[in-house]
C-alpha cells in the first residue's frame, strides 16, 4: 500500500470524524448567539440521539425510518426542557452561574441515561449495509456517505433557515441585539428556546449518523461535545461554514496525527489547538478581530 | 475580625476533637479524604470565590503535586518531606507563567481553556509511561514519617492532612479581610471600576491562580503520600469538576463553605448508600438546584432563603420588562 | 457545625453498634467491586457471582456449620474509594478476608490497608504487580496478563508468523498487556514491528489500522476491553485487512461478538475456558466447575456467565476451601490458602506457594475462535 493510498484513507476517516464534531459545533455556536452561553451539556444531546434511537428500535420495535425522527424530536423536546428549567431561570446570572447550571444538566442527563439504560456499549445498525467501497484504494462505508450526506444537508438547511425564513432571521436579530430585537417585536425568550431546540437536534442527529460506526454508550457525550466545541472554536464560533471547516480540519488533523505521529497523544491535539486559537486568535482561525472576547 | 478568630477556633476545637467519635471507624479514614478536599476546595475557592475567575482544570494541579511527589519519590528516592515544598513551589510557578495568557480570557472562554489544560495534563498522565507509569498507576509511594513516626494510620494521616487544611483556612480567612482580599473581591464585582482605581487586575488574578494552584499542588503529595498508590483517573475532568460543585454548594467566596461543601460531598455518600445507584443523577441534579435557587451556597443560602420567593418575583418582573 | 458532626456520630455509632450485633455465629466475607463505573464490565458479573456462590453455599449448610455473610461494597473503579471501603470492611464490618478488588488499580491502593490490618485479599484483578512480588496477605485469581500474552505467542510460533504489530488500550487493562507483549516478545522470537495505542473513548481506529496495513506485520493483536476492539474489528473489516487479528482476553464475552457482528468472524483470542465450557473434553479437571457455574449463571441472573465473574467464583471457593481446613480467623485463612493445590476453578487450576501467590500456569486459556457468532476452540 503505497504512501498516497494512506494519506487518503487517513483523510477520508478524518473527514468523517470532523463532519460529526462540526454538526456539534454548530449547535454550540448556535445556542452561543441566542444567548451568549456555551451549553456544555451539549455533548449529552449527542449521547441521547443514539440512546434514545436504540431504546425505540429494541423496546418498541420501531423501523429505523421511524426511529431516527422520533429520536430526534425527543431530543430537542429535551432541549427544551433544559432550557425552560435551568437556562431561563438564570438569564441574568453571572456566566459562572451559567457554565455550572450546563455542567449540572450535563450530569444529570448522563446518570438518567445510565440509570435507564445501563452503561453497556451499544451499536445502532448500519442504514444500509456494511460492505466496504473502495476509492482509489482506500476504502469507506456506506454509512460514511449518509455522515457526508445528512452533513450537507443539514449545512444548506440550517443556512437557508438563518437567510431566509422569519424565525431564523428574527433569531440572528436576536443574537445581535436582544434588546433591540424585543423592541421591533421579535419574542426573544421563544427565539431562546427555538435555538435550544435546534442546537439539540442537531446534536442528536449527529449521534444517530454516528452511531453505528463509533458505537453509543450513556458517556459518550462528554469527549464528543468537547472535540464538537473545539471546532466550533476554531470556526470562531459562527452558526455557518467556518465552525464546519473547523470540524474537518480537527477531524483531518487527528486522523493524521493517530496514523503519522502518534496515537497516544492524539486528542491532546484537540485541546492543544483550542488553547492556541484561545490564546492567539479568539476570533476563530478565519474570522476578522473582534475584541469583545478578550 | 475578632469574632473570624472565634469562628475559627471554634472550627479548629471540632475537627481536631472530631477522631474521639470517629476512632475504630472507617469514617476516620474516610474525613482523611474529606481534609484533601477541603485543602482542594478552598484553594479552588480562592480563584473562583475571591477572583471570580472559574477554573475547571484544578484537578490538574493537584494531579502534578500527586505525580511530582510520587515520582520523586520512588523513582529519584527523595525524601517525602522534601518533595511537598518542591511539588508546591513548582506547580505554583507553573501556574504563574500559563495563567499570565489563559487568565486573560474571561467567563465560559477561560471555563473551556482550563479545561483544554486540565485534560491535557490528564493526558500526559496517562501517556508518559515511563516516567508516570501511565495508566497502570504509581505504586510504592512512602509516607510521610517523623523520626520513627510513620504516618500510616487512619488517625496519624487524619491530624497530619486535617493540620494542612486548617492552614489553608487560616490562610484563605486572612487573605478574604486583607488588603488583597479586597482587591479580588472588587476584581469580582466589577472589574473595570477596580481597574480605574489602580488595582493591577491581570498581575492580581495570576497570583492568586498561582497561590491556588500550589496548594492544590501540595494537597496532591499528602494525597499520594496518603494512598501509596496514585493513578491518572484520580486527576481528570470528573474531579475538576466535583471540586468546583464543593465550592458552589458549600458558598463560594465564603471561608467556610468550601470546607462545607467539602465535607458534604465527601461523607454524604456513605450515609445515602441506599441511593448508590443514583448518585451522579442526584449530584448533577443537586448542582442545578443549588446554582439556581441558592446561588450563595449553603453557608449563606440557608438564612437567605427566606426572601427568595421575593426576590424571584422580583425577577419575574424585570424578565417581563425585558 | 457542631450539630453536624454530632448527628454524624450518632448516625455512625448506630451503624457499627447494628453490625455488630449480627456477627454472632456467622462468617463474614467482604467482596469490593466496581458494579458501577467505568469497569462496571467487571465488577457487575463478579459481584452477581459472589453472591450466587454465597448464596449457594448457605443453602447447602454453611461452611463447617458456620453460615456465610457476604458483605459487598461499590468502588466506583475508584481507588481512593476501594480503600475507603476496605477500611469499611476491616473496622466496621469486622469481615475475616476480602475479595476483589476488581481492577489492578484499586487492588495496588487496597494493598498497604489489608497487609496493615493483617486480613487476607483475593484480588480479582489481572496486573502481575499485584502478586509479584509476593505480598503475605495478597491473593489473586485472576489470570495474569502474562499468561494470556504467552499463550497468544506460542500460538504464533506454531503458525510461524514472527513480525508482529500490536495495537493497545490506553487505560490500565491496555498497559500492563503492552508491558507483557513486549517483555515476552524475544523469548518466543517474535519482534514487534509497529507498537500503537489507543484511547479507551476512541471511536475511529482506522488510522492506527491503516499503518499497520502498510507496514511489514504478519499479525496484529489487540488488547483491549469493550468497545474498542469491536470499533477496531469493524474498521479492519472496512479496510479489508488480510492479517490474522488476535484479541486479548478481555473480549471473551457473547457482548464482543454482538458489538463487532459479522466483522469479529475467524478473530481469534486468548480465553479462560468459561465460554467453551460445553466443548471441553470430559476429561478436563475444571469442566464440572465450570459447568456448575454456566448452569448457576444462566439459572440465576438469565445471562451468560463470562470469565469475569469467574475470577470471584474461584475466589469464595478458594476462601471456602481455607476455612474449611483451616478455621475462621484472617491468620488461619491466609495459611491455609497458601497452601492450597489442584483447586480446579473456573479460572484454571490453582496451585498457591509461599512463592506464588497467583497460582496459575498458561494452561489457564485456552485459544478460541469466533465462527457462526459463537466460539469454538481453535486449533
Amino acid at each position: 500500500m503505497d504512501f498516497g493510498t494512506q494519506l487518503l484513507q487517513y483523510l477520508l476517516s478524518g473527514l468523517s470524524t470532523g463532519a460529526i464534531y462540526a454538526l456539534i459545533g454548530i449547535g454550540f455556536s448556535i445556542v452561543y448567539h441566542a444567548i451568549g452561553i456555551i451549553n456544555f451539556a451539549q455533548g449529552e444531546f449527542v449521547m441521547l440521539g443514539g440512546m434514545v434511537t436504540l431504546f425505540l428500535l429494541q423496546s418498541l420495535h420501531l423501523p429505523l425510518w421511524a426511529a431516527i425522527p422520533l429520536a430526534v424530536l425527543l431530543a430537542s423536546l429535551a432541549g427544551l426542557v433544559f432550557e425552560r428549567l435551568a437556562i431561563r431561570p438564570l438569564r441574568k446570572a453571572p456566566p459562572l452561574s451559567l457554565v455550572i447550571v450546563t455542567i449540572g444538566g450535563s450530569i444529570l442527563i448522563r446518570g438518567l441515561a445510565m440509570v435507564i439504560w445501563g452503561n453497556d456499549t451499544h451499536r445502532l445498525p448500519s442504514f444500509s449495509g456494511d460492505d466496504p467501497i473502495t476509492v482509489a484504494g482506500a476504502t469507506l462505508l456506506p454509512q460514511h456517505l449518509w455522515i457526508f450526506g445528512i452533513t450537507i444537508a443539514l449545512i444548506i438547511l440550517n443556512k437557508w433557515f438563518f437567510s431566509h425564513t422569519i424565525s431564523g432571521k428574527a433569531m440572528r436579530a436576536c443574537s445581535y441585539n436582544p434588546r433591540a430585537a424585543g423592541l421591533v417585536g421579535i419574542d426573544v425568550r421563544r427565539m431562546t428556546m427555538f435555538a435550544f431546540m435546534i442546537s439539540a437536534a442537531m446534536g442528536a442527529l449527529a449521534g444517530i449518523i454516528a452511531a453505528p460506526l463509533t458505537m453509543t454508550s450513556y458517556d459518550v457525550g462528554i469527549m464528543l461535545g468537547l472535540k464538537g466545541f473545539c471546532a466550533a472554536i476554531i470556526g470562531g464560533m459562527s452558526s455557518g461554514l467556518a465552525t464546519v471547516v473547523g470540524g474537518l480540519v480537527l477531524g483531518v488533523l487527528e486522523s493524521l496525527g493517530a496514523g503519522l505521529i502518534s496515537s497516544g497523544y492524539k486528542d491532546a491535539i484537540a485541546f492543544v489547538i483550542l488553547l492556541l486559537i484561545l490564546l492567539l486568535r479568539p476570533q476563530g482561525l478565519f474570522g476578522r478581530p473582534e475584541s469583545e472576547r478578550v | 475580625m475578632r469574632r473570624g478568630l472565634l469562628n475559627y477556633l471554634l472550627v479548629a476545637v471540632c475537627i481536631l476533637l472530631a477522631p474521639l467519635f470517629f476512632s475504630g471507624s472507617y469514617l476516620l479514614n474516610v474525613l482523611v479524604f474529606a481534609g484533601i478536599n477541603t485543602m482542594l476546595a478552598v484553594a479552588l475557592n480562592l480563584l473562583v470565590g475571591y477572583a471570580g475567575q472559574i477554573s475547571l482544570g484544578h484537578a490538574a494541579f493537584f494531579g502534578l503535586g500527586a505525580y511530582l511527589s510520587g515520582v520523586l519519590t520512588t523513582t529519584y528516592g527523595w525524601d517525602p518531606w522534601l518533595t511537598m515544598p518542591v511539588a508546591a513551589l513548582s506547580v505554583g510557578i507553573l501556574a504563574f507563567i500559563v495563567g499570565f495568557p489563559i487568565l486573560k480570557l474571561k467567563g465560559h472562554y477561560l471555563a473551556m481553556a482550563t479545561l483544554g489544560l486540565g485534560i491535557i495534563v490528564y493526558i500526559v498522565f496517562n501517556e508518559w509511561v515511563d516516567v508516570t507509569g501511565g495508566p497502570s498507576g504509581l505504586s510504592g509511594i512512602p509516607n510521610l514519617h517523623l523520626g520513627t513516626l510513620v504516618f500510616d494510620g487512619d488517625r496519624r494521616n487524619y491530624y497530619l492532612v486535617w493540620s494542612c487544611a486548617l492552614c489553608c483556612m487560616l490562610l484563605s480567612c486572612n487573605l478574604a479581610n486583607s488588603r488583597l482580599g479586597r482587591a479580588f473581591r472588587a476584581i469580582h464585582d466589577a472589574e473595570v471600576a477596580a481597574r480605574v482605581l489602580g488595582v493591577n487586575a491581570r498581575l492580581l488574578k495570576v497570583q492568586v491562580f498561582a497561590l491556588s494552584a500550589a496548594v492544590c499542588a501540595l494537597a496532591g503529595s499528602l494525597y499520594a503520600h496518603v494512598m501509596t498508590f496514585i493513578e491518572p483517573a484520580t486527576f481528570g475532568f470528573n474531579t475538576s469538576v466535583e471540586l468546583l460543585t464543593m465550592v458552589v454548594i458549600g458558598g463560594l467566596g465564603s471561608t467556610y463553605g468550601p470546607f462545607l461543601g467539602a465535607l458534604l460531598l465527601t461523607l454524604l455518600p456513605e450515609f445515602l448508600r441506599v441511593m448508590r445507584d443514583y448518585d451522579i443523577v442526584f449530584y448533577g441534579g443537586m448542582l442545578m438546584v443549588m446554582t439556581i435557587f441558592l446561588p450563595g451556597g449553603l453557608v449563606r443560602g440557608i438564612p437567605g432563603l427566606w426572601h427568595k420567593p421575593l426576590a424571584l418575583r422580583r425577577a419575574k418582573g424585570d424578565a417581563a420588562d425585558a | 457545625m457542631k450539630t453536624l458532626l454530632m448527628i454524624g456520630c450518632s448516625v455512625c455509632l448506630l451503624v457499627c453498634s447494628s453490625t455488630l450485633a449480627l456477627a454472632a455465629g456467622t462468617i463474614k466475607i467482604g467482596a469490593l467491586f466496581s458494579v458501577t463505573g467505568p469497569p462496571a464490565f467487571l465488577g457487575e458479573p463478579e459481584r452477581n457471582t459472589a453472591k450466587m456462590v454465597v448464596d449457594g453455599i448457605n443453602r447447602a449448610g454453611g461452611i463447617r456449620g458456620q453460615k456465610v455473610e457476604l458483605i459487598a461494597y461499590d468502588t466506583v473503579g475508584d481507588p481512593t474509594k476501594a480503600v475507603q471501603m476496605a477500611t469499611r470492611l476491616i473496622k466496621d464490618d469486622h469481615v475475616v478476608a476480602i475479595i476483589g478488588p476488581s481492577t489492578t488499580g484499586e487492588t495496588m491502593a487496597v494493598i498497604p490497608v489489608v497487609e496493615r490490618a493483617h486480613v487476607p485479599l483475593i484480588s480479582c484483578a489481572a496486573g502481575s504487580k499485584i502478586t509479584d512480588p509476593v505480598k503475605h496477605y495478597v491473593f489473586k485469581t485472576a489470570q495474569n496478563d502474562g499468561l494470556a500474552v504467552a499463550k497468544i505467542y506460542d500460538y504464533l510460533q506454531r503458525h510461524r508468523q514472527q513480525r508482529v504489530a500490536i495495537l493497545t488500550v490506553s487505560d490500565g487493562f491496555g498497559a500492563s498487556g503492552r508491558e507483557q507483549l513486549k517483555a515476552l516478545a524475544p523469548r518466543y522470537g517474535i519482534r514487534l514491528v509497529v507498537d500503537d495505542t489507543y484511547g479507551p473513548k476512541d471511536t475511529d481506529m482506522t488510522s492506527q489500522l491503516t499503518r499497520i496495513r502498510a507496514s511489514q506485520a504478519q499479525a496484529l493483536i489487540v488488547w483491549g476491553t469493550n468497545p474498542g476492539p469491536a470499533v477496531i474489528a469493524r474498521n479492519a473489516r472496512q479496510l479489508g485487512f488480510r492479517l490474522p487479528i488476535y484479541m486479548s482476553h478481555g473480549v471473551s464475552s457473547k457482548k464482543f461478538i454482538a458489538l463487532a457482528g459479522s466483522a469479529a468472524e475467524g478473530l481469534k483470542l486468548p480465553s479462560g475456558k468459561v465460554i467453551v465450557a460445553d466443548a471441553l473434553p470430559k476429561k478436563d479437571p475444571q469442566k464440572n466447575a465450570l459447568l456448575a457455574f454456566v448452569k448457576g449463571y444462566q439459572h440465576q441472573y438469565r445471562q451468560e456467565g463470562d470469565h469475569f465473574g469467574g475470577h470471584a467464583w474461584d475466589a469464595v471457593m478458594l476462601l471456602k476451601g481455607a476455612i474449611e481446613r483451616g478455621g475462621a480467623t484472617p491468620a488461619a485463612i491466609r495459611d491455609a490458602l497458601e497452601r492450597t493445590r489442584n483447586f480446579h476453578g473456573i479460572g484454571g487450576t490453582f496451585n498457591y506457594s509461599a512463592a506464588d501467590h497467583a497460582g496459575l500456569t498458561k494452561d489457564a486459556f485456552i485459544m478460541v475462535e469466533v465462527r457462526n457468532r459463537g466460539w469454538v476452540i481453535a486449533n
